[in-house]
């Protein structure tokens, strides 16, 4: 029985046959898109298919070509041993998450100078982040067992040399730092007692990981939790004697393709393209058996049932995920009445009809009910994890909508829920108030959608929404929602421009800069954090508007026109005459293409790549949504 | 397979070069991609191929294909 799909990175489908023609074509292609690299990086590659594609990734984009949709990142590399090889499946797997990445990597073992240095190759690369990838071999450990003192002291010193490599490399490089955390090798010198006696090598690497989980939440930092990564695959499969002896490799080589592609799923929710929404095929996939057919008695989610408790495993799986914010949808070929029936009154159904945000049972092919529940949902098919235990409409969707995530699956439906999990889709790097009401908020714009359809005319139907909309200027507690906004918007965004946490901290305090975060609730709950605005003095009379993005669950309620008003009255009240907007085309925005021209701006030339600028006197006057205001708390 | 065939193969696979003709006089010069960091992962790749273990001396001391050959078969790689 085969139970370690991890190593071998099993949820992937197999590479072509012609893999490396076709990354020979690729790498000849001076017009190569972004879309041609995901589709090979997208199979399961080993690490001879990695390293190829690694290199043609890297040398195109050292030609110049830009590779979109795949967003570019830059990272440097500080790490423990020899870290060649990592680098082209590091490239590679990056493009799997949609990462167009390029590596600069430090010297062999000198940490510290490739951080402190303001002159390293590192820091002058100005890297987006630079991830520290030591292991415990290049800390200051010296094991003391049973002396408590001295080992507190050994995991302060620890502890300090990762806070100031991470200073550094902020200060230096300008930079964030994504920490691993240290796996502990399986060599136990007292056997058990090694997590629980002070200063054995066990306990320091547990105690040091709690400082470097610690580190990793402060400053716009980022963790990579290795040592859970080497747990998953065995220590005594990740620590290798021989490796480390006749090449200093850190770890084992079979490891690099789960490692490369765990660290690209990182870097991928980084730049907000972890994917929102599981779509499920239900008959044996759901659960066993063929409801049409079978009927209610008749199919498999039975307790006790070696077969139904693997379909019962996916749909906790599926749970778990909705607890988080993930929004779950159906697609199946089915009549809709007896598709649904399961999840209204079948008694062992954990998945029931409230966690469904869209059920599409019928009878089209399964590519236009993916492409219709992307639309219902406002959602990109980039969004989307698709699980069928059939392998024919796998293969179609993932023939006519690549964009989609299809996770390989095998017969046996006991490792749906971890081929689902392990595909990374769903990684995270915050969890916010607002992701745990995701579900509710969109089913509730169903509910609003329902009610506009009744609704007499537009403005009656937004007054009966009672909306209260609130503004603030950036601040602490918006802080990581608004960087996440800022990363995560695609569609409603003017100018796409992406910065980290850090960065939207500075801007909370820069005196040339205007922000605002803006939240919208109404009669059916709170939307949350909605929309984020930038705004940079220009002159003394102009300010340009930098930012302007907008959560699409609120389109054409008239947040935008209000946002105008709020941005005209604070730029009125600091002296200004005049405010240019900007639109930069990033082949996902055409949306806002005309979102100025709509708000009465005039057009005022063209910007570089394809962007357009345009202007509005500060006295503009506009009529205003019916909306209550609230400013900085206090209703207006 | 053939030892020499399943080898030939590797090395294709490893030095990304479909054209190589394994020959037991061959050394890491006839090679262009074959230098001291692409030799462990030949040696990574070979020993997971056919089973078999080599100790840090064994994988600085081979001269040519020819010994590497040898040494799988000494220790009874198929």
């Amino acid at each position: 029985m085969q139970t370690n799909i991890f190593e071998t990175l099993d949820w992937l489908p197999d590479a072509p046959e012609d893999f490396r023609q076709r990354c020979r074509v690729l790498a000849a292609d001076a017009d190569a898109s972004g879309r041609d690299v995901y589709a090979l990086a997208s199979a399961r590659l080993d690490n001879n298919k990695l390293r190829v594609l690694g290199g043609v990734i890297t040398g195109l984009i050292a030609t110049g070509v830009t590779l979109t949709p795949l967003s570019p990142f830059k990272l440097g590399l500080i790490g423990t041993g020899t870290t060649d090889l990592l680098l082209p499946p590091m490239v590679a797997s990056a493009a799997r998450h949609g990462i167009a990445l390029q590596v600069v990597a430090g010297h062999y073992e000198s940490a510290l100078q490739d951080a402190l240095d303001s002159g390293s190759g590192i820091n002058v690369s100005r890297p987006d982040a630079v991830l520290i990838a030591l292991d415990h071999r290049s800390l200051p450990i010296s094991t003391v067992p049973g002396e408590p003192e001295r080992a507190e002291q050994i995991v302060e010193d620890c502890a300090q040399l990762y806070a100031a490599i991470c200073g550094a490399v902020r200060q230096h490089g300008g930079a964030f730092c994504i920490l691993q955390t240290l796996a502990s090798p399986p060599e136990a010198v007292f056997g058990s007692l090694d997590r629980s006696v002070p200063g054995t090598l066990d306990w320091i690497i547990h105690r040091v990981n709690e400082r470097i989980v610690e580190l990793a939440q402060r400053d716009g930092n980022a963790l990579f939790d290795v040592a859970r990564l080497a747990a998953v695959v065995g220590t005594g499969n990740w620590f290798s004697p021989q490796e480390w002896n006749v090449a200093k490799l850190a770890f084992s080589y079979d490891c690099v393709p789960l490692y490369a592609d765990r660290l690209g799923s990182l870097l991928g929710a980084l730049r907000g393209k972890s994917r929102k929404c599981l779509i499920l095929d239900l008959d044996n996939t759901m659960w066993g058996g063929v409801i049409g057919d079978d009927g209610m008695a008749g199919i498999n989610m039975r307790q006790g049932d070696a077969t139904g408790e693997a379909h019962l495993a996916l749909q906790q799986a599926a749970l778990e995920l909705h607890k988080r914010g993930i929004l779950l949808a159906v697609s199946s070929k089915n009549t809709d009445d007896v598709a649904r029936e399961p999840f209204r009154t079948h008694p062992e159904m954990l998945v029931r009809e409230k966690h469904i945000v869209a059920f599409q049972a019928n009878w089209r092919d399964k590519a236009s009910n993916i492409a219709a529940i992307a639309e219902e949902l406002n959602i990109g098919l980039d969004a989307l994890v698709f699980m069928d235990d059939n392998p024919v409409e796998r293969d179609q969707i993932r023939q006519a909508l690549p964009q989609v995530l299809v996770p390989e699956l095998s017969s046996d439906p006991s490792d749906y829920a971890r081929r689902m999990l392990a595909t990374g889709a769903f990684e995270a790097v915050a969890f916010l108030q607002e992701d745990k009401g995701r579900s509710e908020a969109y089913k509730a714009n169903a509910q609003r959608l329902a009610l506009k359809s009744d609704a007499i005319n537009m403005e009656d139907y937004l007054a009966s929404l009672e909306m209260e909309i609130h503004f603030d200027r950036f601040d602490e507690t918006g802080r990581s929602r608004i960087a996440q906004l800022i990363n995560k918007s695609n569609q409603y965004n003017l100018t796409t421009r992406r910065y980290t946490e850090s960065e939207v901290a500075q801007l909370e305090v820069d005196p040339r800069a205007f922000t605002l975060q803006v939240r919208l609730k109404d009669k059916f709950g709170d939307n949350g954090m909605i929309s984020v605005i930038i705004c940079r003095a220009e002159g003394d009379d102009t300010w340009r508007i930098d930012t302007w993005l907008m959560s699409c669950r609120v389109l054409g309620r008239q947040v935008e026109h209000m946002v105008l008003q709020e941005i005209l009255h604070h730029a009125r009240a600091a002296g200004v005459r005049r405010l240019v907007g900007e639109w930069r085309p990033s082949g996902r925005n055409d949306m806002v293409r005309d979102h100025y021209g709509k708000l009465g701006f005039a057009p005022d030339g063209a910007g570089p790549e394809g962007s357009t600028l345009w202007t509005l006197a500060a006295d503009h006057e506009a009529p205003r949504p019916r909306m209550t205001v609230i400013r900085t708390g206090v209703p207006v | 397979m053939q030892q020499n065939e399943k080898l030939q193969r590797i090395f294709r696979d490893v030095f990304d070069d479909p054209t190589i003709e394994l020959e037991p006089t061959m050394t890491a010069d006839d090679i262009a991609e074959w230098d001291s960091l692409s030799h462990v992962r030949l040696m990574l790749e070979v020993s997971k191929a056919f089973g078999v273990r080599f100790s840090a001396s064994e994988v600085s001391s081979l001269n040519n294909v020819g010994d590497l050959q040898a040494l799988i078969s000494s220790k009874g790689g198929a």
